[in-house]
């Protein structure tokens, strides 16, 4: 409690963690390269610093504001050391700007510009590292590195992974895997966090646009994409639109005008996913067996249960995810002639938010009658780049719909985007009709909620179901453990490795905080308010494909045989 | 692959720092001393017996320039180059034993492993500058013939110890 004068501003403080969030609440954007609210604090960038009445300078993102501070943030000395910091760090990285996929959305170029830096006096010596491409979600570019260790800090503190560490020291210092290895032999699991945290282009999206636009342009193929529900909530972000809109209309239509020839929803895939999941879990719940369930639409938590849980392989929902039904279903219609009249081999190009769905693609149990079901995917990002690409002016576009039998889901489906929306989809699909009241009452159980964690019970035909919502892999290692030590009980278990679920996703436009978290969500909720059917199981089109071609396959499209978390096959 | 016996000695060594975190330099430190370097595969099992990601633990290894993931000789030559030793020609030394030793800037260990010459920045002996150590011993205003008689001596111990004869 007190007040501090910054730039001669009085501006009143309670009990805020430290002197850089008062600097900002009062209106001023303080330099950070290194500094992220949700993150351990380690004052490496010195960007933030700032001068007192004494004279004094320190980082103020590690300084407890005291009562009767004087501060002054953009004075002469502060502005020739800050140039000074980015002056080093720009001799100590490669400047290829313009060919670097951060180019225009870079913070150190940002802070470049922000302090006219417009001569580096000191030049690199040392030898140009080679790229890491090993892993099917990221790129490292250690040329790139500024050392700041927010990637470093996101592994360990927000999934708790800590692939990638510092090593050595000095100006030998660098971030890298244990003993040098490539990124594929540690235990990343591909979301992509790093990346979204990364200033630089150090970390970027492992992108795959060429192969989409060879695709394309080839008659031979008929080209099928998939958009995934939370991708519509963020797209906008590139394109001036306010944060959080859905744009699906719009970005049907400019898949269509590309010349994709079929645009499907990825929220088709999510119904079929609740329909299955939830009889699982029944049958489970009947059972014994299994529980907790644990969900299987994250590959990146896939992947995580795989290595570090591997006791609990039994438990994932033998599922495949959304992607994964969608693809392996719209493959399997068009292997019929009937709808294939002109024998055009499909590829299925599958729009996401997520870095580690590239990996899942590559996984031996991502395949069907020996075929992958996903071709390509990519990312939030990679869209928008080849929207850019194209010309064509997205911002006014008019909406289209997507197209039948595998357009259309419910409101069930698309919430998927969100942390707790598969569980919500799931206690839909569990409770009986879907009046207004219904609908409450499932989201004041605790499925929705603004916490990583969310523990709660609800009841289903008289037995108490405990359910556990978790997003980042950090907080679900906690939950796993109490779950192997006994401690904890759940009937049912969803985490998604992304903090806030997919709508923040490895390969989404890059959104830092809170705010951003709820403009999202708040899009997808919307969107499932607009949403006829809000049941999954209640999707007609859903249900005319169980009683048509899908009678029999659903274990063999719907269903992994085998537990498989690996990358590669 | 290494022998059993490494994780065997290595489980011992945990036993006695306990298997925390704040454990990991001290072992480190032992590891080290019984084999004359840390074996990378060490470092692994012992960043997952103290409940620390292996990056962390590889973190903290190359940080200090002490500990080493390539076997050292039996005999470490620590040459100082500190600004008193520096002053006072430490640097013919250190080439006189490089070249004589077949050694230059990335190899320091000899191919037999019976020495490794390394470059550090003070020993703390100003007063005796230019200095060296090998292993425990100090060796004060050296010259290149010095270190010469210093080699000679140090081979012909080496050469009594593989007839047989022991010294102590």
């Amino acid at each position: 409690m007190g007040k501090i004068i910054i730039d001669g501003m009085e501006v009143e403080f309670t009990n805020e963690k430290n002197l850089l969030t008062i600097i900002k609440k009062a209106g001023i954007d303080i330099p950070t390269l290194c500094y992220i609210d949700e993150l351990s604090t380690v004052g490496d960038c010195r960007m933030c610093t700032v001068e007192d009445d004494k004279g004094r300078m320190f980082a103020s993102c590690s300084e407890e504001p005291r009562d009767g501070m004087v501060i002054f943030t953009n004075t002469r000395r502060l502005r020739k050391y800050r140039k000074l910091i980015i002056e080093l760090l720009l001799a100590a990285h490669c400047q290829d700007c313009n060919t670097c996929s951060k180019n225009g959305d870079c913070r150190l170029q940002h802070m470049a510009r922000r302090y006219g830096i417009m001569n580096v006096r000191f030049s690199d010596y040392r030898e140009r590292l080679p790229q890491d491409h090993s892993s099917p979600s990221i790129i490292r570019d250690p040329n790139k590195c500024i050392l700041c260790g927010n990637c470093v800090r996101v592994c360990e503190e927000l999934e708790g992974i800590g692939a990638i560490n510092f090593s050595k020291r000095g100006s030998e210092a660098r971030v890298t895997p244990a003993f040098g290895k490539s990124i594929a032999e540690t235990d990343c699991v591909g979301c992509g966090q790093c990346r979204v945290f990364c200033p630089t282009g150090a970390i970027s999206i492992h992108h795959h646009r060429s192969w989409v636009w060879d695709a394309l342009e080839d008659p031979e193929l008929r080209v099928v994409a998939q958009v995934a529900p939370a991708v519509r909530v963020a797209l906008g972000d590139a394109f001036e639109i306010p944060e959080g809109e859905n744009v699906m209309g719009r970005i049907v239509n400019v898949l269509h005008r590309m010349g994709f020839d079929e645009v499907y929803d990825t929220t088709y895939g999510a119904d079929l996913t609740i329909v299955e999941e939830t009889k699982e879990f029944l049958e489970r719940i009947e059972s014994g067996k299994n529980l907790p369930l644990l969900t299987s639409c994250c590959p990146a938590w896939v992947k995580f249960v795989g290595e570090q849980f591997p006791e609990f392989i039994d438990n994932v929902s033998t599922c495949r995810s959304p992607q994964g039904m969608q693809s392996a279903t719209v493959k399997e219609y068009f292997r019929d002639p009937a709808n294939n009249p002109d024998g055009r081999k499909t590829v299925m190009v599958s729009i996401m938010p997520c870095t580690a769905k590239k990996m899942e693609k590559e996984r031996e149990n991502s395949y069907t009658r020996g075929e992958k079901d996903t071709d390509y995917v990519i990312t939030s990002m990679e869209l928008i780049e080849m929207i850019t690409t194209s010309g064509i002016d997205f911002k006014n576009l008019d909406p289209e719909a997507s197209d039948i039998p595998f357009g259309f889901g419910s409101g069930g489906g698309v919430i998927f985007g969100v942390s707790g929306g598969v569980t919500e989809a799931v206690l839909r699909n569990l409770t009986e009709g879907h009046s207004k009241e219904v609908l409450h009452n499932i989201v004041i159980s605790g499925v929705r909620s603004d916490s990583a964690v969310r523990e709660f019970t609800v009841n289903y035909k008289g037995t108490d179901l405990n359910i556990c919502v978790v997003s980042g892999l950090a907080k679900a290692r906690q939950i796993m453990e109490q779950v192997r030590s006994g401690e904890k009980k759940f009937h049912f278990i969803e985490v998604m490795a992304c903090p806030g679920g997919c709508i923040m996703g490895g390969g989404q436009p890059i959104k830092i905080g809170r705010p951003h978290v709820q403009n999202r969500q708040e899009g997808i909720y919307r969107s499932d308010k607009m949403a006829s059917v809000k049941k999954c199981g209640d999707n007609p089109m859903v249900l005319s494909l169980y009683g048509g071609f899908l009678k029999g396959k659903e274990h063999l499209l719907l269903h992994n045989s085998k537990f498989c978390a690996k990358n590669f096959r | 692959m290494l022998d059993q016996s490494y994780y065997d000695k290595t489980d011992e060594i945990i036993a006695v720092y306990g298997r925390k975190p704040s454990s990991l330099i001290p072992i480190m430190h032992d590891i080290q001393d019984t084999y004359r370097y840390l074996p990378g595969e060490l470092l692994t099992y012992v960043a997952g017996q103290i409940g620390i990601t292996e990056a962390k633990a590889y973190s903290v290894a190359t940080f200090y320039e002490n500990f080493s993931f390539e076997p050292k000789g039996k005999y470490v030559i620590k040459v100082c180059d500190g600004t008193a030793c520096h002053v006072r020609k430490s640097t013919p030394v250190r080439e006189y034993l490089c070249k004589e030793l077949k050694l230059d800037d990335n190899k320091h260990t000899t191919d037999d492993l019976m020495f490794t010459v390394e470059t550090v920045s003070c020993l703390g002996a100003c007063g005796l500058a230019p200095a060296l150590m090998v292993n425990d011993a100090v060796y004060s205003k050296m010259t290149p013939e010095k270190a010469a008689d210093m080699l000679q001596d140090l081979r012909g111990r080496e050469q009594k110890e593989q007839e047989g004869g022991s010294e102590e």
